[in-house]
């Protein structure tokens, strides 16, 4: 193994540091994560994350493809929320384009983002509680999610990498019964979150193994630049649906919910509190989509007047960001993602550091990361 | 200002069908707004998307910098301060700690290769104070090295190291550069214009994985 960065630390029982090599074919790094784990005993005292597995280029891709072609690619850097990534890009573009989606496919964009967003925060849910030991919780997520993956399925064909909004708003109009296919699976679905919730918010297992471990200020949230469920674990009632509304989130009635200790447990309870609000979003907006154009006056070469635009929005895993510059021409100049996978992921040293080493696996699921992301 | 012009002429205009009818709503649509050029639909006739800025954010930085601010603009109703790279390390710090600019969001560069100075430094940051953003620019030679953010802004550490990886810019007071997405022993930076989408480091790839291309 190579010599660390970090200095010497005085151990416990005077015995050597221990360099352990986590990953990256490891089950619960959740993709190809490799993490150098160097440790006291069973505890961490230095950690190193090394990534780039997955990296593919997707920022290089983007500039040799015109800026539909690049769409779909976006899908497959976070795989379990794409549709998330895809209203992140597009409304980039069409911010750069000065175009507005028309108001009725900006009602679908939200509901399907917020779905997207439910489904996402149940693969979580399953993969960590399983990580943790417990088995049971994954097999319920996936049945609730599978409900999700089948309207998507139902909407554009495709169940993970969706590609199903286009820039300038949607290319398919909304199925004949997605608003009862949404209703139903919201009428059932606060059962089912119950369900979940009783399955581990009380369970002493489940407390012992998440409260106080990998507690992160929100001091410390802001410094590193954690965003979504970590920083509002951590107290930070902030959510850029709020505050900076994008799609037709203005429109409806939420609540941010957020924790107090910024530990496991707390990021915990925040993305279920986030799944009810999340369906209390799709049942506002199935009551009223607006009739009208699904897509805005958009050409079918899009040449964007010379310039630059930021644009990001509140995806499952927190601040998702494209920089988007523009020369004048058919393809993108330069297309920044800003990835929430990667910058959480950068909080990871702090979080494990004087832990154990099965917390470890703990507080890589609790950071949700998606590798595909983390690399692109 | 930039966006009201082109908002109108969408509603009625464009099919709610599929895009298999996209041509007719370019050359049929009774289009009551002023006429777009059907083809080139938002370039045309738009105002200039990149307008000076002068407000109470920039008066304050102007007044404090002087000269260390090149220019300050607005793209899409998005504030830009392009500030000199001698400067930015006391710049960013009163960001930070005066304008309360406390989240640095993402950092990035975008490489230029015809100009003079060849990359872009760019920051995105984001006050929780005043929910408001700011762009902060520094052009940069391809021999000059920039200073590292990350004693400000702990998050940049990854984020520097990243461009250091795919544009090859240096940061002075880095913590600990090297590569982060690539090898470390890769070749090239391949977010460079100069470098070519099919390139790679065939060297590295015929050592380590054994095979003559990546592609």
């Amino acid at each position: 193994m190579h010599e660390d960065a970090t200095h010497k630390t005085e151990t416990l029982l005077g015995a050597d540091e221990l360099i352990l090599n986590m990953g990256p074919q490891h089950p619960s790094t959740h993709g190809v994560l490799r993490v150098k784990l160097k440790l006291d005993g069973e505890r961490v005292i230095g950690s190193e994350c090394v990534i780039g597995y997955l990296h593919r280029g997707v920022e290089k891709i983007a500039e040799n493809r015109s800026y539909q072609q690049f769409a779909p690619y976006v899908d497959r850097m976070d795989y379990v929320a794409a549709v998330s990534n895809g209203l992140g890009y597009c409304e980039a573009v069409e911010k750069l384009l000065m175009v507005e989606a028309p108001p009725r496919a900006r009602v679908i964009r939200t509901i399907l983002t917020e779905l997207q967003r439910i489904a996402s925060h149940l693969l979580w849910l399953g993969t960590h509680a399983l990580d943790i030991g417990a088995l049971t919780p994954l097999f319920y997520c996936m049945r609730e999610r599978e409900e999700i993956l089948k309207i998507f399925e139902k909407y554009c064909g495709a169940r993970l990498t969706t590609h199903a909004f286009r820039i300038g708003g949607l290319q398919y109009e909304a199925y004949d019964t997605l608003e009862k296919d949404v209703e139903r699976f919201c009428q059932s679905f606060e059962a089912r979150v119950q369900e979940y919730s009783d399955l581990l918010t009380g369970n002493s297992i489940w407390i012992g193994r998440t409260r106080n471990v990998g507690v992160l200020n929100s001091a410390d949230c802001i410094a590193l630049g954690a965003s979504g469920p970590v920083l509002r674990a951590s107290g930070v009632q902030w959510d850029l649906r709020k505050a900076m509304p994008y799609a037709a989130y203005d429109q409806y009635k939420f609540e941010i919910p957020i924790g107090t200790n910024g530990d496991t447990y707390d990021r915990y309870i925040v993305r279920i509190e986030e799944m009810r609000q999340s369906r209390l979003i799709c049942l506002q907006a199935i009551e009223n989509i607006p009739a009208g154009p699904i897509m805005a006056r958009v050409g079918k070469v899009l040449k964007p007047p010379p310039g630059e635009v930021y644009h990001s929005i509140e995806s499952p895993k927190g601040i998702l960001g494209y920089y988007v510059v523009s020369d004048g021409g058919t393809q993108p100049y330069r297309v920044r993602i800003r990835p929430p996978s990667f910058v959480n992921l950068q909080a990871l040293d702090k979080m494990i550091r004087g832990h154990l080493v099965a917390d470890v696996v703990a507080i890589i699921g609790t950071l949700d990361i998606v590798l595909g992301e983390v690399d692109r | 200002m930039a966006e009201k012009p082109k908002a109108p002429p969408s509603p009625e205009s464009s099919q709610s069908k599929e895009t298999g009818a996209s041509p007719q709503p370019s050359a049929g649509a009774p289009a009551a707004a002023p006429p777009v050029k059907p083809a080139v639909p938002a370039a045309a006739a738009s105002p200039p998307a990149q307008v000076p800025l002068a407000n109470e954010l920039t008066r304050r930085y102007r007044e404090r910098f002087g000269a260390a601010i090149l220019g300050a603009l607005e793209d899409r109703k998005q504030p830009i301060l392009i500030v000199d790279l001698s400067q930015m390390l006391q710049i960013a710090r009163y960001s930070r700690d005066t304008e309360r600019f406390d989240l640095l969001e993402d950092c990035t560069a975008v490489d230029w290769p015809r100009r003079e100075k060849r990359f872009d430094l760019v920051a995105q940051l984001y006050s929780f104070t005043h929910n408001t953003r700011l762009r902060l620019k520094i052009s940069l030679g391809v021999a000059e090295q920039a200073y590292s953010l990350a004693g400000i802004w702990p998050t940049a550490n990854w984020l520097e190291r990243e461009i250091f990886d795919l544009f090859g810019i240096e940061f002075l007071g880095h913590p600990g550069l090297k590569r982060i997405l690539l090898p470390d022993e890769w070749q090239g930076h391949p977010l460079r214009k100069d470098y070519d989408i099919l390139q790679q480091d065939t060297a590295w790839v015929r050592e380590n994985l054994g095979i003559e291309s990546g592609q």
